[in-house]
Order: structure tokens, then sequence, then C-alpha cells
């Protein structure tokens, strides 16, 4: 009963802040402004949990996560503006398009996260670093080289078709999968490979699959992550998926915590509304980016392992007794009471 | 599902309010605001600290002035600053910000395509004029009617060039140009269409693909048979140092003209001082310029800012502001639409680096600094044409 409630709750909540946010938009006291941060944020609360997915789940670093984005991004892009005719297209076409235009991207980012993940994988720690970060570097210059999507000026008249319902709907999917993701088989397996990669071998789990399994889960999640962004800028350049924006995602990740969505979700979310909630600063505004980076410091001498880590709201964990006990059934208090009573 | 189509009809009716909600006209004497965006932090921070050394330079002018004058009304004008820290997203964020939170009239800046290409969009389907400082993409001013853009685009260097070279005086001339390069090709493409409409002739026009190409004696020579009076190459900082010193080794005499790809000391460092003598080329603005209007703005940006000269960042920054002030002043309504419609009406307003008209395509007609190269390879300011 507790867990259907539990499984029940969260959407409804969800949708219960949608309606309050068009409640307060309708009074006013909220604007687009507040609506376009909170999109951003949804955004980056997509791509921090999917690079938590690698990073905080599998224990593997990649540092090049943009790329999958922009492989979504321009994937989606194409199809939506080069194939269907972009802000020209039926009304009737736009949502079925724009679904379709996601899947590709977050397939396109997925086969190449398996291309890549596939040799690269059974490098391990720094080393890996470097290869993701040089695989960002080629996405990025590969697409400036090509010319039909615009090559380095970018690409212009994306459809604006990503709303705050669409941005709430896909977070929602993606924290209920994620879930869903960490405490599978697959899940479990990643966890072991991160905690200790030589025992979780030695214990006959094949290491470079899951590796792969989750590099290619994250990968796909991103860029659908992607393929929303470029549908909510309206224009997409190589230059925006740069490491720059890989860095950032590791920003949101470890200070929200690695190893917990919660704290993905809290990281990418703060992290996004601060910069711009100091913009009341007025004249003071270059101190700006200055006092951001002092609240980032003051978070991880406060709480080094960030605001969540290793923790998760009720929603995003499973109690399933299994799961918190799995061996030694003396041990628990509720069977050791029902054998006392 | 249900949920969703609830979810959805609450988002049109949602949407149908926000459209009717717009800012209404300025009562007379109340403060105008200004949004400008601009590269405060991140990777362009320098292009931005002109940019607002800009802007401060025209606020202080208003502020001498008691305002803007329009109609016999004085009103105070604030000029907001945001930081897009060179970043596609935070500037549509900036634009955002101001348009629903500031309910500023119009937006000054910013000095990049990419960034205005991602938030220009937002401006339009808000109805704020917004005058962008340096983005060259010609696809800027085309996102629509509200955006317009304070430099000019690539190929009217050509157009400038055309004309320095009719004014003085060269009735022929050769054409060497990279028709790999869309840079390179659109100045070609402008010099030849207006120096031929000014009575002119392009004699011989030689063409090479690829930055790759090293020896470009079989095109000099080419050129130098057909005996033109002066020779246009508009071409990349990497090739025209070689270029120059070629077509002087072959025995070419003829005056060289280029675009502002030359505006950098390299291109003497591999020409020689002694090959690019007298070669001259388009620039945006030069502080030697000694019309009164761009001396005044020259010794009031150095007073201002600690000898500083000021740059092009600064220059169009400036002139950007110019233009809304135009705007503000002749318009018919006080309000976003009829500064809009003001400032795509500008025509001969007096600027720094020349006059400036606005076009049917909302890029600016204007004028355009020569320079010369003295016999110490550096170069020194000529002439302003005004196409």
């Amino acid at each position: 009963m507790k867990n259907k409630l539990n499984s029940i709750l969260p959407p409804v909540v969800l949708v219960l802040i949608y309606f309050l946010i068009q409640l307060l938009l309708s009074k006013k006291i909220l604007n687009p402004y507040h609506i376009q941060i909170l999109m951003f944020a949804c955004v980056n609360i997509m791509l921090t949990v999917s690079l938590n997915i690698v990073n905080g789940f599998t224990g593997q670093f990649c540092i090049g996560h943009a790329g999958f984005m922009s492989l979504g991004a321009y994937g989606s892009a194409i199809i939506t503006t080069m194939l269907f005719g972009g802000m020209k297209m039926d009304p009737n076409l736009r949502i079925p398009v724009f679904l379709l235009s996601l899947l590709v991207g977050g397939i396109l980012a997925a086969i190449v996260g398996f291309l890549i993940g596939l040799p690269t994988l059974k490098i391990k720690g720094d080393y890996l670093a470097i290869v993701t970060l040089a695989f960002g570097e080629i996405v990025r210059s590969t697409l400036r080289l090509i010319e039909p999507i615009g090559a380095a000026r970018g690409m212009i008249g994306i459809p604006k078709i990503t709303n705050l319902a669409w941005m709430f709907f896909f977070v929602m999917i993606t924290l209920y999968i994620t879930r869903n993701f960490v405490y599978s088989r697959y899940g479990r397996a990643s966890i072991a490979i991160r905690d200790n990669e030589i025992a979780a071998d030695a214990m006959g789990i094949n290491t470079t699959r899951y590796k792969v399994i989750a590099f290619v889960f994250a990968a796909f999640i991103a860029g659908v992550a992607g393929g929303l962004y470029a549908h909510l800028m309206t224009f997409i350049q190589p230059d925006s998926f740069s490491f720059v924006k890989s860095n950032e995602l590791l920003v949101y990740l470890y200070a929200g915590g690695s190893g917990s969505i919660t704290g993905s979700v809290l990281g990418a979310l703060v992290l996004t509304i601060i910069p711009e909630a100091l913009r009341f600063l007025g004249n003071l505004t270059n101190w700006r980016i200055v006092i951001y980076a002092v609240i980032l410091v003051l978070i991880m001498l406060y709480k080094p392992s960030g605001l969540f880590g290793g923790k998760e709201i009720s929603f995003l964990r499973i109690n399933r007794d299994s799961f918190r006990k799995p061996f030694n059934k003396f041990n628990d208090p509720k069977l050791a009471d029902k054998q006392n009573s | 599902m249900k949920n969703k189509s609830i979810l959805l009809s609450v988002l049109v009716v949602l949407s149908l309010l926000i459209s009717t909600f717009s800012v209404g006209a300025i009562d007379p004497g109340e403060t105008i605001k200004i949004g400008v965006v601009c590269p405060i932090s991140g990777s362009a921070a320098i292009a931005g600290k002109y940019i607002i050394n800009g802007v401060k330079l025209l606020d202080e002018e208003i502020k001498a002035a008691g305002g803007v004058e329009r109609d016999g009304v004085f009103y105070p004008v604030e000029f907001i600053f945001e930081d897009n820290e060179a970043k596609e997203d935070i500037t549509a964020n900036a634009y955002q910000k101001l348009i629903y939170q500031d309910d500023v009239l119009a937006i000054l800046g910013p000095d990049m395509s990419k960034t205005i290409l991602a938030a220009g969009p937002i401006a339009q389907a808000a109805g704020v004029p917004n005058v962008g400082t340096f983005p060259t993409n010609t696809a800027v001013t085309e996102i629509g009617d509200y955006i317009f853009r304070a430099c000019f685009i690539d190929p009217f260097q050509g157009q400038a060039a055309a004309t320095y070279a009719w004014e003085a005086g060269y009735k022929t001339a050769g054409v060497l140009f990279n028709n790999a390069d869309a840079y390179s090709k659109g100045l070609y493409e402008f010099f030849k269409l207006t120096f031929e409409s000014l009575g002119g002739k392009v004699v011989e026009a030689q063409a090479y693909s690829g930055s790759d190409v090293k020896d470009y004696n079989v095109q000099l020579t080419k050129i130098n048979a057909a005996n033109p009076d002066c020779i246009f190459m508009p071409n990349l900082l990497s090739e025209v140092g070689l270029q120059i010193q070629q077509a002087r080794s072959i025995g070419i005499t003829a005056p060289l003209i280029g675009g502002d790809s030359w505006d950098t000391p390299e291109v003497t460092q591999i020409a020689g001082p002694k090959n690019i003598e007298g070669s001259v080329y388009v620039a945006a603005f030069s502080a030697e310029n000694p019309d009164p209007i761009a001396q005044d703005f020259v010794n009031r940006f150095k007073e201002a800012f600690n000898g500083d000269l000021p740059n092009s960042n600064a220059t169009l920054a400036y002139e950007a502001g110019k233009m809304i002030v135009e705007g503000i002043v002749n318009s018919e309504t006080l309000d976003r639409a009829g500064v809009r419609d003001a400032i795509a009406q500008i025509k001969d307003l007096q600027l720094p680096s020349g006059t400036l008209t606005v076009g049917p395509d909302r890029n600016p007609i204007k004028g355009a600094s020569v320079m010369r190269y003295d016999e110490n390879g550096i170069s020194r300011f000529l002439t302003i044409v005004n196409p």
C-alpha cells in the first residue's frame, strides 16, 4: 500500500507544482523569465542525472558528456528542421515529429555511446577521462565541419516546441527509469563495479558489459535532453557543447552529491538558479560569477560529499526488505519480533 | 491522458494571456529603461568592458543633457547591464529578464552573432527593438523586423572599398580572391557590383581555392598583364601577407586594397614594410579619424577611462545606443513598436565612424574608415568613405 502511494504521489505532486506555477504566472508573480530558467534547470537535471549513472553509480569518469548532448540536439534538430520543414511544419505533425526527433536524437547519442564505450571502457580511471574529453572535442570539431547543418555558424530556425509541460514530463520519466535502472540487476552490477571493480569481476560480473550498458543508457538520456535543449533555444552551435558545458555538468553532479539521484536534481536546480538569482546585484553584476564560485566553494567545504551525497528522498529509494537486508534474516528486527511473540 | 489534455489546455489559455500582455506607452517624463546585454564575465570579458564603457559614455552624455528630449519633454534614461557570459543560454535568460522583469523599451547588444541568434527570437516574439553591436553574420537581422545591428556586414566592405577606389581616381581594377571562402567571395562580389555601377571596370578577376595555397604568381601575373589601376585582395590574414610580397616581387606597382582582415600587424611582418607601403584597407573605425564628431568621441572616451582609446567594440556599443536614442526621439508613439519604426527609418545619423542610414534589410549603410600603411608599415587613417 505504502509502495503504491509512493509511486503515485510524485507525479501528482509534480502536476500540482505545474498548476501552481501556472497560477502564479497568471497572477504575474512569475513571468516567462522564471519559466525559462526552470526549463534550463530541467535540461540540466536530465543531463546531470544521466552523467550520474556513469560517474556516480558506475564509478567511471566521463568528462565529455556534452558530446552526447550535442549529438542529440543536432539529431533531433535535423529531423524537425531539415526533414519536416521547421517553422512551416503542419501544426498537427508538430508533436509526433517532435517526439520522433527526440527519440532519434537519443538513439543517435546511444549508438555513438556504444561505439565509443566498447573500446574505451576497458580503460580505467584517469585514462578514461582523457578519452571521453577527446571524444567530446571530436564531436564538436566534426560538427563544425559539416556544411549542410551550418558548420561552425550553427543551425538556426529550429521550431520552439519545448515547453514547461514537456520538460516536467521528460524529467519525470528520466527520474523514474533512472531509479528503476539503479535498483535493477544492471544498476546493482554497476554499483558493484564502482565499489570494487576487481571484486565485481571475481564475483562473475562482466564489468565491461555493464559499464557499456550504463554508458549507452546515460548517452541516450543526454541525447534526449540535447533534443529538448535544441527545441528550447531554437539555435544550436557546436561550440555551445564544448568541454565548458561538460564541466558545468560535473560541477552540478559533485555539488549535488554523486551517487544520489536526488543530489543530481538538487545540484542542477540550485546551481542553474543561483547565477540568475544573483542578477539582483544590479550594478555589482561584475561580482555575480565571483559570488557564485564562492557559494560553490562553501558547499564543497561544508558538504564534501555534495548536498545529498549518498542519500535519496523516498520516491527515489526502493524500500524492499530484500534490498536492505539481503542475507541475514535473523538480524531483521521485524522478523525477530515475530519470533518472540 | 486526461491530465495531459488538461495540462495542454491550461497552457493554451496561458499563452493567450501572455500574448495579450504588452507594455504600454511611456508617460511624459517617465524614466526610459534600456537593457544592455554584453559579456561581463567569461571568455569575452574584455570586449564586454569596452562595450560597457561605450554605453557609459553615452549615459553621461544623456545625463549632462538632462535626458533624451522628445517633443519638448525630457526623459531620463536608465541603462540596465546584464551579463551574458558569452553563452547562448545565458543570453536568452538575460533577454527574458530584461523584457519581462525590467520592462525595458529596447535592448542594446550583444556583440556576438551566436548569442544574438539564440536570443534575438525572444526579442522579436516580444516585440522589443534590439540593436546588436558587432554581430556580422548575415542571418542576424533575418530573425525579424525588430532586430538591427550597428556594425556593417562583411560584404559591405567590398562596397566601401569600391567607393574608395572610384573616389581615388582608379578606373580599372584587378581582383585576387579565394573562392572557397565566403568572406573573400562576398567582398569580391560586392566590390565588382559597386565599382562597375560607379563606372569603373574589373578587368581581371583571378580566383584560387583553399587557404593552403602559398604561391599566387600565376594569378598575379595574369592580373598584371591586364594592367589595372588598382588591385583588390579581400583575403584572409594568413594569405594577404604572402600575396603582397609576391605581387611586389613580380613587379606589380599598382596600389593594393584590402578588407578588415588586413587590420593586424602580422600582415606587415610577413609582407615587409617596403612592400606594403601605400596599400590601403577598409576598417570599421579608427581613433585617428580627424572628423570632429569622431575626435570628440575619442577625447571624451580617453578622458573618462584613463587615456584608454576606444576600440571597435566600444564605438559600436556607443553607436548602437545612439541609434536607439535616435529611435526614441523620432518615435511617433513612445512604445516598443514606435521606437522600432523610428530606428528603421534612421537616415544620415552623424556618428563617430561616419554617417549611418538604416537599410531596408535593417543592416546599416554607414561610413567606413580607410587606413593606409606608411613607410614603417604602420597603418594610418587616410579617409572616410560614405557609400
